[in-house]
């Protein structure tokens, strides 16, 4: 007896919640043959808002998690991925990847996953400085989260584009609001289950789809986001985005490749750039 | 002019103790150093620079437009031919030169820097003028070291950058940006401020002297139109601005699309946090570098004062009795702690800002000092019965103007502090060490001073979070900034 699949809903991720988008819009995706796989929620700017209290107030405490803590939170997350690899897998072909493509895409998922955790508790050793001052005073500089990151995914590789530009930022102590690849959102929000349950405090990520040419600007300009990370080559988007940016001395993070399998696109350096120095100065003599 | 209170009991006057300007040499007229040779600018226009103690003219500075630009970005562009690829060790050698040429020559330095800006002479003599060569000297010694800073990323110049510095430490922003540029085997077009052009002028003299390769530094005078024509222009692959957040904004804006890098040393509003339990006469000199250093011309200084209830009376009283043993005179005078407001126009600024405190309910309190007839001045200036909505304690004021609140607990000072839009610097007194590690870690700012203030080093990164800018400035941190990767 044939049985009735049950279809997912697809909603946004916001604040360790699965809220439709308060906007009610959505937009079809479709397999190759045309048939709809999911209506997939489109983000308003009101999402977009709503994301940024959230992860503004995590922000908080998420950087006050240990090290160690945050480097086994990572580490959970790649447990929990591999448990689901297949599903995840299949959910990439669905969408239109190669069988062999979207087997390595995610197996390379897990490893980048695992790969930053085993940072957490190294980068700040690697970057930090005890600086010899010409006067009497211990001085050293350490690093710092930017705070809250928002982020528009790469449109290639829905689910190693989306972990290669998270992964750093919030091991870094960083909470970030996502704007999933458009064409390839399935995995964004199903990555966003894994995350719901691998000890993630809710609104340390926080996970959007929709249309980029909608809510670019408004990831750009709000003056509560303190950096943005923007995958892709597009020069109008690319200007918009420095532009608005300045509003509130936004850092800006360009990553303009296609291709995130390589362990090029894995290093210390993608943390280092969600951060910000400190240095501390103290009298030595008494 | 004799004091007398509580604390400072002694009476005595200072007799004048002039530094003398003998030995400084310095021509009526300045061109721009472009391609290794001093030339008129194209369209032959010059302004003046003008000393703020007296509003008396000290030189003719060349005005530089367009064209002079130009042919500044050109010399750089074909310096860096050969720059970029000179041995490393040799280039930390023209870098050690120039830092030697400016020891030799620092009482010279430290005069015109008083002259032209206003700054006290024991901080031109003791703070801007040798840690302007030790910047030089640090930086010089990365040259050749640069695999080590940087290790298996192969780092390259970036090509031809277009420095803007501003007039509150003159000599010491032109080393804090050429020193590294420099030293990463970049090229350079300097613009200093209109109002301090002469210790880059003299600069450029040395540069001249050590025989760097034509082109490698040119240094360029004007005011904003300058620096917008530096900015924009298409050859240009960097910007290193230090001046207002406001003018950073432009910058940022004006650069996007092209493929420009950019770092940011803007405004701040930093807090200084004194608690019931620090060594309150310390805390006290402590406030008193973190305001009135440099006039309070200074992107860091400690502007929002935050003391604890209970002592809040105490350190008031005393903070108030030391301002009125502060010394606000003749910049040249080495007994001078309080010079003049580097131009009119900053003046107007500070008074203005004055007038709004008051205007909005702050109670003042001024020293009791005679300022000269001439020139720019300001006396030192407290504000107290303020609250975080008022202007003053939001706004930069960029002068010797103090805005003090009072907090009762640790969670309150820290929202307090962290509630403004910049992030550049904090100071917290206190003799309990967790208590100072935990403020050091939840205030959102680029450098924490913990039982001090207001101090720099080659060594150390000095940089801002959130709207006082981007990247780092001194230390190995303050190369990044100059150096791309494969």
């Amino acid at each position: 007896m044939s049985r009735l699949n049950i279809n997912k809903t697809y909603k946004l991720y916001i604040g360790g919640k699965f809220p439709r988008t308060e906007s009610s819009r959505y937009y079809p995706i479709t397999n190759t043959k045309g048939d709809l796989i999911a209506n997939m929620c489109l983000a308003s700017r009101k999402d977009f808002r709503n994301a940024v209290v959230i992860a503004r107030k995590v922000q908080e405490s998420w950087v006050s998690t240990s090290a160690l803590n945050k480097g086994q939170i990572l580490y959970r997350i790649a447990e929990m991925l591999e448990g689901r690899k297949e599903q995840f897998i299949e959910e990439l072909i669905l969408q239109g990847v190669q069988k062999k493509a979207a087997q390595i895409e995610v197996s390379t998922s897990i490893d980048r996953l695992v790969y930053y955790a085993g940072w957490s508790d190294k980068y700040q050793q690697f970057f930090s400085s005890v600086n010899p001052v010409n006067s009497a005073h211990f001085n050293f500089t350490n690093l710092e989260p930017t705070g809250v990151v928002s982020i528009i995914a790469p449109e290639n590789q829905g689910l190693l584009g989306l972990i290669s530009v998270i992964a750093p930022a919030i091991v870094g102590g960083n909470t970030v609001i996502v704007l999933a690849s458009q064409n390839i959102s399935l995995s964004a929000i199903s990555f966003s289950e894994v995350l719901n349950s691998s000890d993630v405090p809710g609104g340390v990520v926080n996970i959007l789809t929709g249309k980029r040419e909608e809510l670019i600007s408004h990831f750009a300009s709000h003056m509560d986001v303190n950096a943005i990370i923007y995958c892709g080559t597009d020069q109008k988007d690319l200007k918009t985005v420095s532009e608005l940016a300045s509003n509130n001395v936004k850092r800006t993070i360009f990553y303009k490749k296609n291709d995130w399998l390589n362990s090029s696109n894995e290093s210390p350096y993608f943390i280092e750039k969600t951060q910000e120095a400190k240095t501390t100065w103290h009298p030595v003599k008494i | 002019m004799a004091k007398k209170n509580k604390y400072f009991k002694a009476s005595w006057s200072y007799d004048p103790a002039p530094e003398s300007t003998d030995h400084i040499q310095l021509q009526k007229k300045y061109d721009l150093y472009i391609d290794g040779k001093f030339i008129k600018p194209e369209n032959g226009k010059y302004f003046e620079t003008i000393n703020p103690t007296n509003d008396e003219i000290i030189a003719k500075v060349a005005l530089a437009e367009k064209e002079d630009v130009d042919k500044a970005v050109k010399a750089a562009r074909n310096a860096f031919k050969s720059w970029s690829k000179i041995e490393p060790k040799e280039r930390g050698k023209y870098i050690y030169r120039i830092a030697r040429l400016i020891q030799e020559r620092s009482r010279e330095f430290a005069v015109i820097e008083s002259l032209d800006g206003g700054k006290p002479i024991r901080e031109s003599r003791d703070i801007d003028i040798p840690l302007a060569a030790n910047h030089f000297f640090y930086y010089a010694g990365w040259a050749d070291k640069l695999e080590y800073a940087f290790p298996n990323r192969n780092p390259k110049p970036l090509g031809v950058t277009g420095q803007i510095i501003p007039w509150n430490f003159p000599l010491l922003m032109a080393a804090w940006k050429l020193a590294p540029a420099l030293a990463t085997g970049n090229t350079v077009v300097l613009k200093p401020a209109e109002t301090t052009p002469l210790t880059a002028l003299k600069l450029a003299e040395i540069i001249r002297d050590t025989g760097l390769p034509k082109g490698v530094v040119n240094i360029i005078t004007g005011a904003g139109k300058t620096g917008a024509n530096i900015v924009n222009h298409p050859d240009i692959d960097k910007i290193s601005f230090t001046g207002s957040t406001a003018v950073g904004k432009y910058i940022q804006k004006t650069v996007a699309g092209t493929h420009k890098k950019i770092t940011l040393e803007l405004g701040g509003k930093s807090a200084n946090i004194i608690f019931e339990d620090a060594a309150i006469d310390q805390a006290v000199e402590g406030i008193i570098d973190a305001i009135f250093f440099n006039q309070g011309h200074v992107c860091c200084a400690g502007s929002r004062l935050f003391i604890q209830e209970s002592v809040a009376d105490t350190v008031i009283q005393k903070l108030k009795d030391r301002m009125e043993t502060l010394i606000v005179g003749d910049p040249l005078d080495k007994n001078t702690d309080i010079g003049a407001i580097n131009s009119k126009r900053q003046l107007i600024i500070i008074e203005n800002y004055i007038k709004i405190g008051l205007n909005e309910g702050g109670e003042i309190f001024q020293t009791d000092c005679k300022l000269p007839s001439k020139g720019n001045w300001c006396a030192p200036t407290l504000f107290l019965n303020l609250s975080q909505s008022h202007t003053i304690v939001q706004e930069e004021i960029f002068g010797p103007v103090l805005a003090i609140q009072t907090f009762r607990t640790i969670q309150e000072v820290i929202e307090k502090a962290n509630n403004t839009p910049y992030g550049l610097a904090a100071g917290v007194w206190t003799q309990n060490g967790a208590k100072l590690f935990h403020l050091s870690q939840k205030l959102k700012a680029g450098v924490i001073w913990g039982n001090t203030f207001n101090k720099f080093d080659a060594t150390s990164p000095f940089g801002g979070y959130k709207e006082s800018g981007f990247g780092r400035e001194g230390g190995l941190h303050g190369l990044k900034p100059y150096v791309k990767f494969e």
